[in-house]
């Protein structure tokens, strides 16, 4: 075998694995990505029906339903508008009324997102950057609508 | 008083760092041997320092010094001893001055143990790893300094957040943060080997064990953090593509490939440029990973409360480092010829695969991880990537790594038969099929192609693994003899290799075969998972040093015979009202039980209750404490130090030329 022939085999083995990864990862991204709404937009329909997306706001105080069983429901909001969130499994330590929130799953018929997943933090003090930029432009807004 | 000391200490390092970076480069580079010189004695001098400005945090943690502010934030007078100890770097200042005191620490080693380098190597090297302080200390005197005081100090300190309050959290990260900034030394190798001009054997030599030691303790700070997540968080998952756990995977990955690449620049004198990238990025990606965890600009469960300022400033500092290194890169990576040949069967071309599949592979965990920020950027929205993207991409990039682990050290350098080596194979290739097939139909509840996949990974992995050995005996000399004679860096290899079997069977059967249930259980109610009977006998109020404790009794059974009672707890923490899961594990070698509490449930005593039956969970932590013996072992080969000593003359006699 030929130098050059063999450096043409190396690129070429070289061009068909970058091929193929290239392939997983976009065919992966395209499956596994979600999406961050606020409650205002779940209410002005812009979510997905269909689709798995992530919901944050801040816990509603006294919202918070525990019953007999695993079910729990409680309302995340981002100051100009509430969405109803039933969770079934137990919930992170942190949670709590008043605190952010992130919950992924997807909109139930009836208008109940239920999550699958809601996100825990290590520190009580910290705001997911998603969630303080929902509460800043719902807050924005009912400051320009009473102008 | 004392906390002042400590922010004259740490103003004093800045001026030896300073002093450290740029007399020895500036020395190197126009020839003065005395510049040169300063280097060893301003690091050492910048190490006392930076001791001294730890020491004094450490005082003030213990002294209860509530008028600091980082102490008031993160302690209190009923906090144990231990967690006042390990709370200095609970938070993020502390964390950031044991980050350049770590620094320090190599630079010191590096000053200790080097005599066999020659000293304008040693000064370049210290003079980088120098300039890499300054820019640390710089971020912690302007925007985080842990010395500040408060004008009214308050009577009780805020507590240390309690979920650090954790023998394994105490070391999860100074051994990560010593894993992290040890590659500081390969990076300032390599930049110190570009500046000489001088990128040949003896460099790869130098840089290897410091390289294979701080891939260990960042091996060993990976596997604490997982178990930690394990036991601590109360979820059972032991991984989860957080954005903060793949800022330390990546640069295990691109440490992973730096050291295999430079095994290959040193025995053969092949890949030169691309191992001196490859230690660029492996610090870079430590860098990246700091920037993500102390910038807060992801969602993650380490993120901490941040402010602005300090996110930009490590930008600023990475694209200082990665832009400067890269443009010395690319102005010496034209001079750096490896005119060495070799065949397409060949040990070379297996490291060379491997070093392939581990970029693409930390490449995609980069793009997953960063790809939130570039969708947010560009006005896309905010989106995150989950696990499963990871776990699809990851996978099937590492499958093929498995393979090839074993082969590749079975070849010879420069040219093998393949015919030869395929004879050699056989044998191994269909035990491992049959075990692959065989032993999950045998033991395993049921059947599943992954788990086939897994063990057939596994065995041959061990066995290709274990022919390595095999083949040192023969030739004249017995199987003992051979074991005798084997160098501590084959035995670092072959731990090491065999670690990722013993890793890759954890993770196959462990994620195939665990169960896990979320309910509700009233005292005196069973439940059964997993062939073990769960019974919960209730819960009771218990009082810790400062804590109050909801401390639940499950029973659990096999068959009517007692295997274990366990304790799972649901803390509150006194000072900040904040609730941690304890969960209660009985743990073995070949499964976990795992009970962890959840809320109380109604009047009658019932609890939400998550149990696990985890098989071979044990494995993948054991994988990665075989992973750091082999590391280890490699580090500490005779031949590093019998070298050193015999280049010691020689080497000193040609940088005494060189400088002259």
């Amino acid at each position: 075998m030929k130098a050059r022939h063999k450096r043409f085999g190396f690129i070429a083995a070289g061009l068909v694995g970058l091929g193929l990864a290239a392939w997983l990862v976009l065919n992966a991204l395209d499956n596994n990505l979600s999406y961050f709404f606020s409650p205002t937009e779940v209410v002005e329909n812009k979510a997905p029906a269909d689709h798995v997306f992530r919901l944050g706001g801040l816990v509603e105080g006294g919202s918070l339903q525990r019953g007999q069983e695993l079910t729990i429901r409680f309302v995340v909001s981002d100051g100009a508008n509430r969405v109803n969130v039933a969770y079934t499994g137990i919930l992170p330590d942190l949670f709590a009324e008043g605190q952010g929130v992130i919950a992924q799953g997807r909109m139930g018929e009836d208008g109940v997102f239920i999550a699958d997943e809601v996100l825990a933090k290590h520190d009580e003090n910290y705001m997911p950057p998603e969630v303080a930029e929902a509460l800043d432009k719902a807050h924005n807004q009912a400051t320009e609508a009473t102008n | 008083m004392i906390p002042e000391i400590g922010h004259l200490a740490l103003i004093l390092a800045l001026a030896m760092a300073l002093a450290q970076g740029l007399f020895p480069l500036i020395g190197a580079h126009r020839g003065i041997p005395s510049w040169v010189a300063m280097a060893k004695p301003a690091a050492q001098a910048h190490l006392l320092f930076m001791l001294v400005a730890y020491g004094c945090l450490t005082y003030a943690f213990l002294v209860h010094d509530f008028s600091v502010a980082y102490v008031a934030h993160n302690s209190n007078t009923q906090l144990p001893t231990l967690y006042l100890i390990s709370g200095v770097w609970g938070a993020h200042e502390g964390s950031l001055l044991f980050w350049a005191l770590t620094l320090a620490l190599w630079t010191g080693a590096v000053t200790f143990f080097s005599r066999s380098v020659p000293q304008v190597m040693v000064a370049r090297v210290v003079g980088v790893m120098g300039l890499v302080s300054v820019g640390f200390l710089l971020f912690m005197l302007l925007t985080s300094n842990p010395f500040d005081r408060l004008f009214n100090p308050p009577a009780e300190g805020r507590d240390l957040n309690p979920l650090l309050q954790d023998p394994g959290l105490a070391i999860h990260p100074p051994m990560l943060y010593m894993g992290y900034v040890g590659f500081s030394v390969a990076f300032a190798f390599a930049i110190a080997a570009m500046l000489g001009g001088r990128l040949d054997a003896a460099w790869a030599r130098w840089s290897r064990p410091w390289t294979s030691v701080a891939w260990v303790f960042l091996t060993l700070g990976i596997v604490l953090g997982s178990w930690w997540a394990y036991y601590e968080l109360g979820w059972g998952g032991w991984w989860f593509w957080d954005p903060v756990e793949n800022a330390s995977f990546m640069p295990w990955i691109v440490g992973t490939a730096l050291m295999h690449s430079l095994a290959v620049t040193e025995k053969r004198g092949a890949f030169k440029a691309w191992t001196v990238l490859l230690a660029i990025f492996a610090f870079s990606l430590s860098l990246l990973g700091t920037f993500l965890v102390r910038s807060g600009v992801l969602t993650s469960v380490h993120a901490f409360a941040t402010d602005p300022a300090r996110g930009v400033f490590i930008l600023l500092f990475l694209g200082v480092v990665v832009g400067g290194s890269l443009l010395l890169y690319s102005w010496r990576a034209a001079q750096i010829k490896s005119s060495v040949k070799f065949q397409l069967v060949s040990r070379e071309t297996g490291l060379l695969l491997n070093n392939v599949i581990l970029v693409v592979t930390a490449c995609s965990v980069l793009l997953g991880t960063l790809y939130p920020l570039m969708i947010d950027a560009l006005g896309g929205g905010k989106i995150s990537v989950g696990p499963p993207y990871f776990n699809s991409v990851f996978i099937p990039l590492t499958v093929p790594l498995a393979l090839l682990v074993g082969v590749g050290a079975l070849l010879r350098w420069k040219s093998d038969d393949a015919a030869a080596l395929a004879v050699r194979l056989l044998p191994h290739l269909l035990i491992s099929v049959v075990a692959g097939f065989g032993l999950p139909l045998i033991f395993a509840p049921s059947f599943s192609w992954g788990a086939v996949l897994g063990v057939f990974l596994a065995t041959w992995v061990l066995f290709t693994t274990l022919q390595w050995l095999r083949e040192r005996a023969g030739a004249g000399r017995g199987l003992w003899q051979a074991l005798r004679s084997t160098p501590r860096g084959g035995w670092g290899m072959v731990f090491g290799h065999l670690g990722i079997a013993v890793f890759v069977l954890g993770v196959a059967l462990t994620s195939i075969y665990s169960t896990e249930k979320d309910l509700r259980l009233e005292p005196g109610e069973n439940y059964s998972l997993g062939g073990y009977d769960f019974l919960f006998e209730g819960v009771d109020v218990t009082q810790g040093p400062n804590f109050t404790a909801n401390r639940g009794r499950v029973v659990i059974s096999r068959d009517g015979a007692h295997v274990a009672t366990l304790h799972p707890e649901k803390r509150v923490y006194a000072v900040q009202r904040m609730p941690m899961t304890e969960a209660g594990i009985d743990a073995g070698l070949f499964r976990d039980l795992f009970v962890a509490l959840g809320e109380p449930l109604g009047e009658e005593g019932a609890w939400a209750v998550r149990i696990y039956h985890k098989p071979f969970v044990r494995w993948i932590w054991l994988g990665g404490l075989f992973m750091s013996l082999g590391g280890l072992l490699a580090a500490s080969d005779r031949r590093y130090f019998k070298l050193a000593r015999k280049a010691r003359l020689t080497a000193d006699q040609a940088a005494a030329g060189a400088t002259a």
